[in-house]
């Protein structure tokens, strides 16, 4: 049994809103509210949701991108949340963050080679000749070619600008990292060129992935373990078959469902299940479940008591009244 | 029955800094009333460009059709005039855009883009035009569409929005809805119900519509048959079905096998994705005379180095422009 290598606990990350003409009380957006897992050492946690589930706020927290509220991020025995200063900075290695849009996230006025080398710049205190030679490592280890060292972020396609993302994120040798979309922004083909060697490298260096996506078929092909997020709370948590093959809350059955698919079999199968209307407000959350507006099979019970994460049987969680 | 539109041998040039480059090479296909053809492959290789195409909406002094014919009713629309291409745009040809932020006007109302394509195609009324508007957001969904109408661009959701452009394509009842990605932008839930109304509204107007995309799971739920682009040329056409259990030509089989799909059978194992290496060549490289997809492909010789693959035909219809078709 792998060891736990991330335990999050209740982590909640609210944002201040301005409602009305400024003198009433402040409001809170919740973003992500209350939310716990844990990643295995070695292994891929996935996080689903669509836009606006607070996916992405919760990877952004876990790294210290943005502050958190309340809640503990546990990484090696230490709490990231409370960590300052260079104890910060040590932290900082541990956790790196591929980016979604391999076009914003790189500097356009630095070469691709100082681009890697940057975190090991601010982050360790490695020997100048060190750093050259992990450098030249990583452009080998993602499939670059030495000779494109020196070119700038425009003159690589979009494939090989996220290669150089994540060089870039496995320079200080990380014990985990976060992929925010990695291969949303890229074409179909190359998107599978960055999956395949998103996964080489976790065979290759033992990594562990927090990997956050919105297309289903790319999280059951990446992930050991699944997380699915609705309106910042975690609805349903299990392992890459149980939650593909017998899903349990209605929004992971839904979601799975609106998937077009090339399974003809599978096509045959699935009877899609429609979601009306949109997601609530907000910053107003109704009482109760908050998918209960949209659910199919909500009952009065639902929009009364909020449901708690509950274990169903060998690790599969739902948040529902009704499973 | 004649087919409703018919393109032949359709070349269109592109300005560039390298040259003039073909963007599309020699393309040819017909569209029958009611069907949805869809038009598959990465980016830059012309899939849009055959959208503006038909819309005669290439940007002007770069794109140009040197040569074919755009077929319509028995008019060739490579011949005909800006006024006569403003008539045909939106009233029998219409397209939806694949951003819906930037694709509609954030200072107008949505009633009242709906509504200025009814008066300026149909010279109704500013009130016929405005009660039109609201009808055709009640028929694609949109909930108290009365409401809706005076909101803004800013205050709707992206899968309203995409609802409230294809409001605006539908107004004049096209017959041919050219969707642009249409659900690139959206969610997957928003993405299913965008694709439930579209295939209604197919059924209600008989429209046919010509769907662009890259995603071949909305292809096999959407289209009846297909059109594989690659670098401006046609790679395999036929019907989707099958198509997809049997592709013909080596980029089909990669864009199929490079995508992870949620299949009824999930395994422990999870072999590593086929990939197709490299990316699509710069226009520079396009229109030479052998196969352009040589770089990538596994199945490679001699003979696609030296000349472009000629077509062909399989006994239940399909077309694949490779050489090797008959081994694959």
């Amino acid at each position: 049994m792998p060891k736990t290598l991330l335990d999050v606990d209740g982590l909640t990350v609210r944002f201040e809103v301005k409602r009305g003409s400024g003198w009433g009380k402040k409001s809170y957006l919740y973003a992500v509210d209350d939310i716990s897992f844990e990643v295995k050492q070695g292994e891929t946690l996935s996080i689903v949701g669509e836009s606006g589930s607070g996916k992405t706020t919760a990877a952004l927290a876990v790294a210290r991108l943005v502050p958190a509220h309340s809640g503990t991020v546990m990484l090696d025995d230490g709490n990231v949340l409370e960590k300052q200063g260079e104890d910060l900075r040590q932290t900082r290695q541990k956790v790196q963050f591929i980016f979604q849009d391999p076009y914003s996230s790189l500097n356009p006025r630095k070469r691709a080679d100082s681009i890697v080398r940057e975190p090991l710049d601010n982050l360790s205190e490695k020997s100048e000749d060190e750093k050259t030679t992990i450098v030249a490592e990583l452009f080998e280890a993602v499939g670059l070619r030495p000779e494109q060292m020196k070119l700038f972020p425009h003159q690589f396609s979009g494939g090989q600008r996220q290669r150089i993302g994540i060089a870039r994120a496995l320079a200080t040798q990380p014990e985990l990292i976060i992929c925010d979309e990695p291969v949303s922004a890229l074409d179909v083909a190359v998107q599978a060129q960055i999956l395949n060697l998103l996964r080489k490298l976790q065979r290759e260096y033992n990594l562990t992935y927090l990997f956050i996506s919105h297309d289903l078929g790319v999280v059951q092909h990446m992930s050991d373990a699944i997380a699915v997020m609705y309106m910042g709370k975690i609805v349903e948590h299990a392992d890459r078959i149980s939650l593909f093959t017998s899903p349990r809350h209605p929004y992971t059955q839904a979601l799975l469902s609106a998937v077009p698919t090339v399974d003809r079999t599978q096509r045959a199968k699935q009877k899609r299940i429609l979601i009306p209307g949109d997601p609530p407000d907000p910053i107003n959350l109704p009482k109760g479940c908050r998918f209960a507006n949209r659910c199919p099979i909500a009952e009065a019970q639902c929009s009364q008591t909020e449901p708690e994460l509950k274990d169903v049987g060998q690790g599969h969680k739902v948040a529902c009244h009704l499973v | 029955m004649a087919p409703l539109l018919e393109v032949e041998n359709l070349r269109i040039e592109l300005t560039t800094r390298d040259g003039i480059a073909p963007v599309i090479d020699d393309l040819s296909f017909t569209l029958n009333a009611g069907e949805t053809l869809s038009f598959v492959g990465e980016s830059g290789c012309g899939k849009s460009m055959t959208a503006l195409a038909l819309m005669g909406l290439l940007p002007d002094k770069i794109g140009r059709v040197a040569s074919g014919k755009i077929i319509f009713n028995n008019e060739d629309l490579t011949q005909a005039s800006d006024a006569r291409l403003r008539e045909i745009r939106g009233n029998d040809i219409s397209m939806i855009f694949q951003e819906p932020m930037t694709s509609l006007n954030p200072v107008f109302t949505i009633g009242e883009q709906i509504a200025e394509v009814l008066r300026a195609h149909q010279g109704l009324s500013r009130a016929a035009a405005w009660a039109k508007a609201v009808e055709l957001l009640d028929a694609v969904r949109i909930p108290n569409p009365k409401g809706r109408a005076s909101d803004y661009p800013f205050q709707m959701s992206g899968g309203q929005r995409q609802r409230a452009m294809i409001a605006m394509a539908l107004a004049c009842e096209p017959k041919i809805l050219i969707a642009d990605e249409p659900t690139t932008a959206l969610d997957v839930t928003v993405q299913a119900q965008i694709f439930d109304l579209l295939t209604d509204l197919r059924r209600q107007t008989s429209a046919a519509i010509i769907l662009i995309t890259h995603d071949m799971g909305a292809v096999a739920e959407m289209a009846e048959r297909m059109i594989v682009m690659y670098a401006g040329r046609k790679a395999e056409f036929g019907p989707v079905d099958q198509i997809i259990t049997h592709p013909r030509h080596p980029y089909t089989k990669g864009l199929i096998s490079c995508v992870p799909h949620i299949v009824s059978d999930m395994t422990e194992e999870r072999p590593d994705l086929i990939e197709v290496p490299g990316i699509v060549p710069s226009l520079k490289d396009f229109g030479q005379d052998r196969c352009l997809f040589a770089s990538r492909c596994a199945y490679v010789t001699d003979k696609c180095q030296a000349s472009r693959p000629s077509k062909k035909l399989f006994s239940n219809g399909q077309i694949a422009d490779c050489w090797h078709a008959e081994d694959l």
